[in-house]
């Protein structure tokens, strides 16, 4: 997902009984349904587990402006160009949210930066992957967005505060990407046979990085369980995953495109698709640094802090400066 | 020297006459800069008519794990509530 494989410093989840009072309340708080606020007290392991997985899901929306920014330029019509702009820029607002959300946890902005710039911290995966045609912008919208409301729409209701509430803003923002990426695709399929084939290419190359979104299956996994003990986490990446396909395969065939799995059989019984299994050794050295784009994307990400330090010194300079004269101003010169 | 931009909390008043409301908190040099940057980040779709910034290093907050004592000189006082007084029916409305 968006955050993938989030550790939890943990090595198994505690019963209630296991726990100190303080810890116990705070578990019996969460299993009511109440939300944490910043200042309240936690388990470190809960705040740290936090910490890593929301600033992954900031760093993963900030990165992930990088692969349409490719093609602002270079939209087929000033409408395209426009509405994908501002698509772009609710990434830029969506990364904001989270690492607001994440500061409460008491990490500074800078030291987040620092983390995804020396390689410390992750981002989503699938923003490894090149943009190679128009087509791609539509498939990240329609796919890759997709993948994204699946796993967002239960984290509105996740155990700490202000991250369900950034939740409850992306998720209202998130629809218009979803659709706006199908609008592209829905046009292009009723084009010329090669803009047609470009679509069907788009879908080839974007299917299996979309559902290793959601990363492997975690259904042994204690970190996956202590994140969904804490109600950080509500549903196993196999869920989301199902939903994702069933959801997505009925789409794809309104297009009249053919979803690159030989594997992929509607089942009756469990009423939903049968599929095959993502490669998951490509998604592990993705992770690992080692996809298509890590390297253009740090970099992309590196070269713009450093050169906008000037920038940010430079207002920060005038803002002390004019401090400095509107308190040290006489009162009357005359 | 930390050569981080200051936090501050954002409010905006939504387009029906309400409150000022918290939304959210962001990084500006200064207040200016905050009001610009509040309005690209939290009002992309015409969401409020007037925005306020502080700085957040100016909210002083009460104490979440005093909120008992804080709180407590309410609780005993349930005649507050219209709902603690019984109006016979035949009075109705009231």
């Amino acid at each position: 997902m968006y955050a993938q494989m989030v550790k939890t410093d943990g090595t198994r989840v505690k019963s209630l009984d296991d726990m100190e009072p303080e810890e116990r309340a705070f578990q019996q708080r969460i299993e009511a349904g109440q939300k944490i606020e910043p200042k309240e007290w936690m388990p470190e392991a809960y705040r740290k587990t936090l910490v890593r997985q929301i600033s992954q899901h900031a760093h993963s929306e900030i990165v992930g402006q990088l692969p349409e920014g490719n093609w602002i330029t270079r939209a087929p019509t000033l409408e395209r160009k426009a509405i994908l702009l501002a698509k772009v820029q609710d990434e830029a607002g969506h990364g904001l949210y989270l690492y607001c959300a994440a500061e409460t946890l008491g990490i500074s902005r800078d030291e987040m930066y620092e983390q995804l710039h020396s390689g410390k911290a992750k981002y989503s995966s699938i923003f490894n992957y090149p943009t190679l045609s128009w087509a791609d912008i539509g498939a990240i919208g329609w796919l890759v967005d997709g993948a994204a409301i699946m796993n967002q729409v239960p984290l509105q209701r996740c155990s700490y505060g202000p991250y369900a509430r950034a939740m409850v803003r992306i998720c209202k923002e998130e629809s218009f990407h979803q659709r706006q990426g199908f609008d592209i695709l829905a046009k292009m399929v009723k084009g010329t046979p090669a803009q047609k084939a470009m679509v069907q290419d788009a879908l080839d190359r974007w299917w299996w990085p979309s559902l290793m979104m959601f990363g492997p299956s975690d259904d042994a996994s204690v970190h996956s369980a202590q994140s969904m003990a804490w109600k950080i986490k509500q549903n196993s990446n196999d869920e989301l995953r199902q939903k994702f396909v069933d959801q997505t395969v009925p789409q794809a065939d309104y297009l009249g495109l053919t979803v690159p799995d030989p594997e992929l059989k509607w089942n009756e019984t469990k009423g939903g698709y049968d599929f095959g299994e993502p490669d998951w050794k490509e998604f592990f050295e993705v992770i690992a640094g080692n996809g298509l784009c890590n390297a253009e994307r740090l970099g992309a990400r590196r070269k713009a802090w450093d050169d906008g330090a000037w920038f940010r010194e430079g207002l920060l300079a005038h803002a002390a400066k004019a401090e400095a004269r509107r308190t040290t101003a006489p009162a009357a010169a005359e | 020297m930390s050569s981080e931009w200051p936090l501050w909390e954002v409010f905006i008043r939504g387009q029906h006459g309400l409150n000022h409301r918290h939304v959210g908190s962001l990084h500006a040099p200064d207040a200016e800069m905050a009001i610009h940057n509040a309005r690209d980040v939290y009002t992309r779709r015409n969401e409020g008519v007037s925005i306020w910034v502080v700085r957040s290093t100016d909210i002083t907050a009460s104490t979440p794990s005093e909120k008992g004592p804080l709180f407590d000189p309410a609780n005993s006082k349930v005649y507050r509530h219209p709902t603690f007084f019984d109006v016979p029916d035949e009075v109705g409305h009231m």
